[in-house]
């Protein structure tokens, strides 16, 4: 008895999977035929209903196959995950009929009809994107305008940076107490030097390149490694006066902090473009570089002493008292007990803030300084090369995708690990 | 007495300190303008600004003095932040839902949508979407209409503008409605403490204020019509649209590249705000018998919002300060105006840079002030 029911009703079940998956079938053929090859096989539809006659269909379809329980693993994972009701069947149906459309052009776009060969903007006959624009331009991309025969020394310096950076990796056992010394205050000293004297030159036999040439990826790199080093102490000061039981200092610090929290980056840009040199000693000249890297690492220092603050107030308050009962006084206390854990707890966030800095250097273009988005507006208006907005931006929009995307999952990475070491 | 000396020292250090930098900074800036011959003051406010704008949402001609400069171009700020928190918080909260979707798809397309907006420098999207996507819409002669009375150009986006008779009626009509809606409220709340009777709130509101203002209409003798725009032949070659609302195309870039970039981090407030309430809590409430519309209601929002909204005023704070962005592609807002134009013409750099900073400070502060007094508000109170 059960079974000839059970059997009836897996009849009846394969019929509605039989009629459902050939109208999906047909409704996702329809859209892919039209959009990949322009054949409009639902073209004999009037108008209006021949843009929803493949939405019908798969939503038939969908329905039809609708099913608690089938017994094919395929059919029911789809049942589970992308077809519970009518509203998410429709939903599904949309955004897979919207990816189908869209991809044909994009691709064509980019990749078919692009032209990436030639050296003048002739070469760009196709309908796509011209791609010769971008590499004929990538060097200024890259390093702005920064003499050809010089770049293998801003690749240097940053190769040079970077290696010292993973330098702490290898400290031994015995050297690690001061792997935080290093990181702190040896590292941003020996970086910026480097960074100073490979790419400005002026020494050692090195010719003297202005920080007016700087620019492109380089000096966004440049802007935001300088700003992140050197907010980091800064921050740390401000973290803890902000926690100080001293109330000069407290009201001092959060004066400070939110201060340059409630204004945007761009009038402190501003600031240290127009109004700093006013602050200056008369013939006391700053270069325009290192006021905005000035005013940016005062911004940026307010958002990286909350994020420290944060660190330091997870911390149990049996920490401070433990180290207290043992006679510290408050640099040991916090140097020795309290800086190296909540430093520790804070790292996901530093590398967000970072992240942050990092989108909001291409604002320097705003100060005249011709950093990626500023070499962008250079090429764009430069009479050979017209008409290549779409393609610049795009290029500068992955390079940057790239960049924050690979940060913000290392840094939810690093957020995962610490959460389990605790 | 050692432990007195502890405490005064470093603070006065610290005091000293911070008013030795300002002091340096004073008395250099007074010897850089005595130099420059420059005086400091805020007479300049009331001289004629002679520059126009393009875009201006109260009346301004070039007569006008720096101070109506200024407050125009801090409407067109707000403009833009208003618009861009009404988008980013329609787009988020779908997003943010669509992201907790048991659907595979939706939920990974939100995914992306979260993960490529995002991680784009905002700047870059300000100058994709006015250098590039709005360049390549069609010239005023070529446009075609959109919902029929609309025009998308690459000169702006052009639409009807209302024309109102005894517009004070309908507006003290629609003020009555939400009044009487706040009332309703008030007294459903009441009568459900006091007897459990519920009272469809929803559906008077809803009544309340399509009624009253109809009303107005057939009674009050409101009427409105709409000025269309029209196209028009200046030369051979040149058309514009004439009438109606311009909105010009940085409005429209800004807006966009503003709550697409925004949209993002709501989204993942949104998100966590829902994702925060226990799963107990929603199961508790069916043990009750409350129906999932009520759960939804009653028990899951309330404490969601609870989650959700200071980490998005924080954004909300963070898109009204990213709105200065509109100073790189020329839409007339304060940092433009004022700490552009303004700042060029007078010289007066340490007085206007002052302003522009202190009046985003202003709006911070105020935000966080309403921010801390509503947290105090919402807060469990645990007995």
């Amino acid at each position: 008895m059960n079974l000839s029911l059970n059997r009836i009703k897996s009849q009846n079940q394969m019929t509605n999977i039989y009629i459902g998956s050939a109208l999906l079938i047909l409704s996702i053929l329809d859209v892919f035929l039209n959009s990949f090859f322009r054949i409009n096989i639902s073209g004999f539809l009037p108008g209006n209903l021949s843009i929803f006659f493949p939405l019908i269909l798969g939503f038939l379809g969908l329905s039809y196959l609708r099913t608690e329980y089938s017994g094919y693993k395929f059919l029911d994972s789809l049942n589970k995950n992308i077809n519970t009701t009518n509203f998410n069947a429709f939903l599904t149906l949309f955004i897979t009929f919207a990816i189908l459309k869209a991809f044909p052009p994009a691709l064509s776009w980019m990749v078919l009809d692009a032209n990436i060969s030639g050296d003048t903007k002739e070469a760009c006959t196709g309908t796509g994107a011209c791609w010769t624009y971008i590499k004929v331009w990538f060097k200024r991309f890259m390093y702005g305008m920064y003499p050809n025969e010089l770049h293998w020394r801003i690749n240097s310096a940053f190769l040079l940076v970077i290696g010292l950076g993973f330098v702490g990796y290898f400290f031994k056992e015995n050297l690690k107490k001061y792997l935080a010394l290093y990181y702190v205050v040896i590292y941003p000293i020996i970086a910026f030097l480097i960074i100073y004297y490979l790419i400005s030159g002026g020494a050692f036999g090195l010719v003297w390149v202005e920080t007016g040439a700087w620019g492109g990826l380089s000096l966004t790199f440049i802007v935001s490694f300088f700003c992140l080093i050197f907010c980091f102490p800064l921050g740390m000061i401000l973290a803890l006066g902000r926690r100080s039981n001293l109330p000069a200092i407290r009201y001092i610090s959060v004066g400070y902090i939110e201060f340059w929290r409630g204004v945007p980056l761009i009038t402190v840009l501003f600031m240290s473009s127009v109004m700093f040199p006013m602050f200056l000693p008369q013939d006391f000249f700053m270069d325009k570089l290192v006021r905005v890297i000035i005013a940016i690492t005062l911004f940026e220092a307010a958002y990286c002493a909350e994020v420290i603050r944060g660190g330091l107030q997870a911390l149990p308050r049996g920490q401070y008292d433990a180290a207290k009962s043992l006679g510290m006084g408050y640099w040991k206390m916090h140097i020795f007990v309290i800086l190296p854990q909540a430093l520790k707890l804070v790292i996901p966030g530093i590398a967000n803030t970072f992240l942050a800095l990092v989108k909001d250097t291409p604002l320097i273009f705003v100060v005249g300084l011709a950093e990626i988005a500023g070499m962008l507006a250079l090429a764009k208006t430069n009479p050979k090369w017209l008409g290549f907005a779409m393609e610049g931006y795009i290029f500068a929009a992955i390079i940057f995708w790239i960049i924050c995307y690979a940060m913000s999952k290392y840094s939810y990475n690093l957020e995962e690990k610490y959460k389990t070491e605790r | 007495m050692n432990n007195k000396i502890k405490r005064i020292l470093p603070q006065l250090l610290t005091i000293l300190f911070v008013v030795l930098v300002f002091g340096f900074f004073t008395i250099n800036a007074q010897v850089n303008m005595d130099n420059r011959g420059i005086d400091f003051g805020f007479g300049f406010l009331s001289q004629e600004a002679s520059f126009d704008m393009q875009f201006t949402l109260l009346d301004y001609d070039g007569q006008d003095s720096y101070l109506w400069a200024y407050v125009v171009a801090l409407l067109n700020t707000l403009l833009v932040s208003f618009l861009g928190i009404i988008f980013c918080t329609i787009l988020g909260v779908i997003i943010g839902v669509a992201r907790l979707s048991q659907n595979f798809l939706i939920k990974n397309s939100a995914a992306w949508y979260v993960e490529f907006f995002r991680n784009i420098p905002l700047l870059l999207q300000i100058f994709f979407w006015y250098y590039a996507a709005l360049r390549a819409l069609p010239l005023p002669e070529n446009a075609q209409p959109w919902f029929g009375v609309t025009y998308m150009t690459i000169k702006g986006y052009y639409i009807p503008s209302m024309i109102w008779e005894n517009l004070n009626v309908f507006m003290s009509c629609l003020i009555a409605a939400i009044v009487a809606i706040i009332f309703i409220r008030v007294y459903a709340r009441k009568i459900q403490e006091r007897e459990g009777k519920q009272l469809p709130v929803l559906y008077i509101s809803l009544a309340l204020i399509t009624i009253l203002p109809l009303l107005s209409f057939l009674i009050g003798g409101v009427t409105l019509d709409f000025e269309m725009p029209v196209l028009k032949q200046l030369a051979q070659t040149s058309f514009i649209f004439e009438g109606g609302i311009a909105l010009p195309p940085e409005l429209i870039a800004l807006v966009l590249a503003l709550s697409l970039y925004t949209s993002t981090f709501v989204a993942e407030c949104v998100r966590a705000g829902i994702q925060g309430i226990s799963k107990g809590q929603k199961e508790a409430a069916a043990s009750v018998g409350l129906t999932p519309n009520q759960i939804l209601k009653l028990v899951i929002m309330p404490q969601a919002l609870r989650i959700i909204i200071p980490p998005t005023t924080n954004q909300y704070l963070n898109l009204t300060k990213n709105s200065s962005l509109a100073a790189a592609i020329a839409y007339p807002d304060l940092v433009l105006v004022f700490a552009g134009t303004a700042l060029m013409q007078t010289g007066k750099a340490i007085e206007i840079v002052g302003i522009t900073m202190l009046t985003y400070l202003s709006i911070s502060l105020a935000i966080a002030a309403l921010m801390n007094w509503y947290n105090k508000r919402i807060e469990i109170k645990e007995k």
